[in-house]
């Protein structure tokens, strides 16, 4: 007798039964991760226990993981309010740099006075990541062009953009040729906190997470941003105009990874350079999948993923590993977190033996 | 040929199926009639391995089988044409029936293929192109496509679920003449209708399912209309009503000229003139394709009109959006209700206040109420009867019967002045049906105008009022139900005869 299974649907689970579903696959993915310590001939326990201790251990490692946190939650707001539409902003990453571009504009070039400099710059940023996702959002609500492709390659645009501008007409005269612009004032910067590199820009993060949750849920923008997500063709039947939905979506969207762009140079690096976002804008496609597009869930998955990179840095300079180590790390716990969406909407079941002749 | 036994199957929370037996011969045409949620679609998703049962055993020729996909059943033969087609809708004809072939040579043989093809389209006299995309295409001739595709693969065994509810007359009793022929060649069918005329006309036998077993199997001759509608319904009340008081001479809605082409240039409602009453129920008789959907389509403004005019109570609407045209009174219960009727993936609550969720009692200034829109859901529960499932859950879940409870529950629940209904009954049970008839009947009498669309002349004839003939996007002319005959009815929309 063979044992046989089969897949089967589950009934819709508790909010509880898939919180602990998600929190297992992390355990499981740390203990998988744990035979590659081995290999490596590193203790696993004790790496964990320096993970943690780093990243969640010290004032310095909390606030380095709240830092880390903050562009990703911005990020993955933005990215998920446009999945919830079924629409793919894959040009975060960007639309990141082009916030930051319009902040530096202003923080160097508008002479404004004190109070009105940040607002200002966040203006510049909301607006600057905007227009950049609009030219995809206008392409795709009049002409249904593929957006995953516009979204895509302008990133690559607005990276060599930025280059152009920290190379040439912005760079720092004073800055021995480096590619970087002048230091902001301090008027164009976060405050910080604890003598440590947390600003505002975090604050920022969790308003926005507030703010997004309330208009998808609450408002009847939110409902129709997930009528026309879940159907476009009954929502254009109930009289909802799905272009401009679209068009207005998407480009917000951008603005909001522009704010991302925003806390960055205002908060961290107090200018533009070369290389700002390492990558930001492609991680929070991964937080907005696994936060199964919810702006809590976005909150959670950017402090894990903050973790996992401060953790990440510290085990390469504790035990010498390689910068490897912290994205097998991740792929794992992504793998795992994938695994688990199955297991939260399947069930494997025993097959009963039926009368085989 | 094939028997099922003791055949039971169940989903998170619901027993599907439980102890469904019977048997097929080989050359026989066997009718499974059930209401809506009776098992019918379950029970065949098992036979095309679409499902697993939990237990019980299905035997071909005698052999136990199991089949585990929809691959295993059509290797043995057992094929099925769904409610759903199962078709790629930006693909030719002849590459959707080619996607179905097993046993194709890598560098397959387009052209013998074709042949092949062609040939069996004029063996069972269809009209079919093989170059143009399925989207063109009505539904009906889509159908053919299935069937095409079981031909091409031998199956012995063709299931059809509730084929004759997306045909006209014409293109039914062609379809049973393809049956018949199939079952002179000994191959066995499987046939799914509610509609006990056909049932009659069709079945060498019947099985009757209710609440998912399987209550009796009767032998043709064995049976007549009225025991096989006891026998299904049971115990079940069906709604009472009474057809409304004669219409006022009042027009709400008058259409002038209105010509709309569509994608292909061609004009699919072609200089169309009509006038509805007050009160009125209007049928509009027509085989599928003849511009009922552009017509629906135009009235409520989701398609654009070429030339011509929409008078609603003598204010023109016609280069309205869809909004404006709703305010303005017209409300729409699509030909296709998942495709365009709901948002599969929102809850009940959700789904019922998709039209007017900008009314202010359902927000207070951006924000929605959550209680007032719970509050409306309650009533529209209690109101039309829709057996909803845990509160939250997707509209998807539903059957397709509260489905189409759900969306005629929205749609009237602004008081609309004229309602355009395109096929409101297709595929529901007579339960549901009736309770259809009930609401549009009902509506009437208190002073909503109905366009009822649809293929099914006892419908019409039911509870129109006036009858309206379209045929190639024109209006024939009137004729009233008491007493015009089906053959005039049928002349007029094969358009052999005018009034």
């Amino acid at each position: 007798m063979s044992l046989q299974f089969r897949v089967e649907k589950r009934e819709q689970g508790s909010a509880l039964f898939r919180a602990l579903a998600t929190t297992a696959s992390v355990f499981t993915a740390l203990f998988v991760a744990g035979f590659l310590l081995l290999a490596a001939g590193v203790d696993p326990a004790a790496a964990y226990l320096e993970i943690l201790r780093e990243a969640l251990g010290s004032s310095y490692g909390l606030s380095e993981t709240l830092v880390k946190a903050t562009p990703l939650i911005i990020t993955g707001l933005a990215v998920s309010i446009a999945f919830r539409m079924q629409i793919w902003n894959i040009g975060a990453e960007g639309q990141i740099y082009m916030g930051a571009c319009g902040a530096t504009w202003v923080a160097l070039f508008s002479g404004l006075d004190t109070p009105l400099m940040l607002p200002a710059m966040f203006g510049a940023a909301f607006i600057a990541g905007g227009l950049w996702a609009s030219v995809a959002a206008l392409l795709r609500a009049r002409w249904q062009v593929n957006e995953v492709i516009v979204t895509l390659l302008m990133n690559y645009i607005a990276i060599l953009l930025t280059d152009y501008l920290v190379y040439g007409p912005w760079k720092n005269p004073d800055g021995f040729n480096f590619p970087l612009t002048a230091q902001f004032a301090d008027a164009a910067r976060f405050s910080e906190y604890f003598n440590t590199r947390l600003h505002s820009g975090f604050f920022l993060a969790l308003f926005c997470a507030l703010a997004l949750y309330l208009l998808m849920e609450r408002t009847i923008w939110g409902y129709q941003i997930k009528a026309i997500g879940s159907n476009p063709g009954a929502a254009r039947y109930a009289g909802m105009r799905t272009g401009l939905a679209i068009f207005l979506v998407l480009t917000l969207s951008g603005a909001i990874a522009g704010i991302a762009g925003f806390s960055e140079v205002a908060g961290l690096q107090h200018r533009l350079q070369h290389g700002i976002s390492p990558g930001y804008g492609y991680t929070a496609i991964i937080i907005a999948w696994l936060a199964r597009r919810s702006a809590l869930g976005v909150v959670i998955v950017s402090l894990l993923m903050g973790v996992l990179l401060v953790g990440g840095d510290s085990l390469q300079l504790s035990w010498q590993l390689p910068v490897a180590f912290a994205y097998a790390f991740q792929g794992l716990i992504l793998f795992f977190l994938l695994a688990s969406d199955f297991f939260i909407n399947f069930r494997l079941r025993r097959l009963k033996e039926t009368a085989d002749a | 040929m094939l028997q099922l036994e003791h055949i039971r199957k169940t989903f998170p929370g619901v027993v599907a199926l439980d102890e469904v037996s019977f048997d097929i011969a080989t050359g026989e045409i066997h009718t499974l009639l059930g209401e809506n949620g009776a098992g019918k679609s379950t029970l065949m998703n098992v036979l095309t391995g679409f499902y697993a049962p939990d237990c019980g055993s299905i035997r071909l020729d005698g052999q136990a089988v199991r089949f585990t996909s929809p691959r295993d059943s059509l290797t043995l033969g057992v094929g099925m044409v769904h409610q759903h087609f199962m078709l790629v809708p930006a693909h030719s004809v002849l590459e959707n029936i080619m996607v179905a072939l097993q046993g194709v040579p890598l560098l397959f043989p387009r052209r013998q293929l074709r042949e092949k093809i062609a040939q069996t389209i004029e063996e069972f006299g269809l009209d079919l192109d093989l170059d143009t995309p399925v989207w063109k295409l009505s539904i009906g001739a889509q159908q053919w496509i299935e069937l095409i595709k079981l031909l091409m693969r031998n199956c012995r065994l063709l299931i059809l679920d509730e084929p004759t509810a997306v045909l006209t007359p014409q293109e039914t009793e062609k379809l049973f003449k393809v049956l018949f022929k199939l079952k002179q060649q000994g191959k066995s069918v499987i046939f799914i209708s509610h509609k006990m005329r056909e049932v009659m006309e069709i079945s060498d036998r019947v099985t009757i399912l209710k609440k998912g077993r399987s209550i009796t199997t009767l032998e043709r001759g064995n049976f007549t209309q009225n025991q096989l509608a006891t026998l299904m319904i049971g115990n079940d009340s069906i709604p009472e009503w009474q057809k409304s008081l004669p219409f006022s001479n009042e027009l709400v809605l008058e259409i002038e000229n209105l010509s709309v082409r569509n994608d292909r240039g061609l004009a699919d409602i072609d200089n169309f003139n009509l006038q509805l009453k007050k009160g009125e129920i209007l049928g509009i008789a027509g085989i599928a394709g003849n511009g009922q959907k552009a017509l629906a389509e135009a009235l409520t403004g989701l398609t654009r009109v070429d030339s011509g005019r929409v008078l609603a109570a003598g204010k023109d609407i016609t280069r309205s959006c869809a909004r404006s045209s709703y305010i303005a009174g017209i409300a729409h219960i699509p030909e296709d209700r998942k495709a365009v009727g709901i948002a599969p993936d929102l809850s009940l609550d959700e789904n019922l206040i998709l039209k007017n969720f900008r009314a202010p009692r359902f927000r207070h200034g951006i924000f929605q109420s959550r209680s007032a829109i719970r509050r409306n859901a309650e009533e529209k529960i209690d109101q039309f009867a829709i057996k909803a499932g845990p509160k939250g859950s997707p509209v998807r879940l539903l059957s397709g019967g509260n489905i189409q409870k759900v969306i005629i529950a929205r749609e009237l629940s602004e008081q609309p002045t004229v309602l355009v209904a395109l096929y409101p009954t297709r595929g529901l049970d007579i339960g549901s049906a009736e309770y259809v008839h009930k609401v549009i009947a009902e509506g009437a009498g208190n002073g909503m105008s109905t366009i009822l669309i649809s293929e099914d002349l006892d419908e019409l004839y039911k509870i129109s009022d006036r009858i309206a003939v379209i045929f190639r996007g024109q209006l024939i002319g009137y004729v009233d139900p008491a007493t015009a005959s089906r053959e005039q009815i049928g002349l007029m929309m094969s358009g052999e005869a005018s009034k």
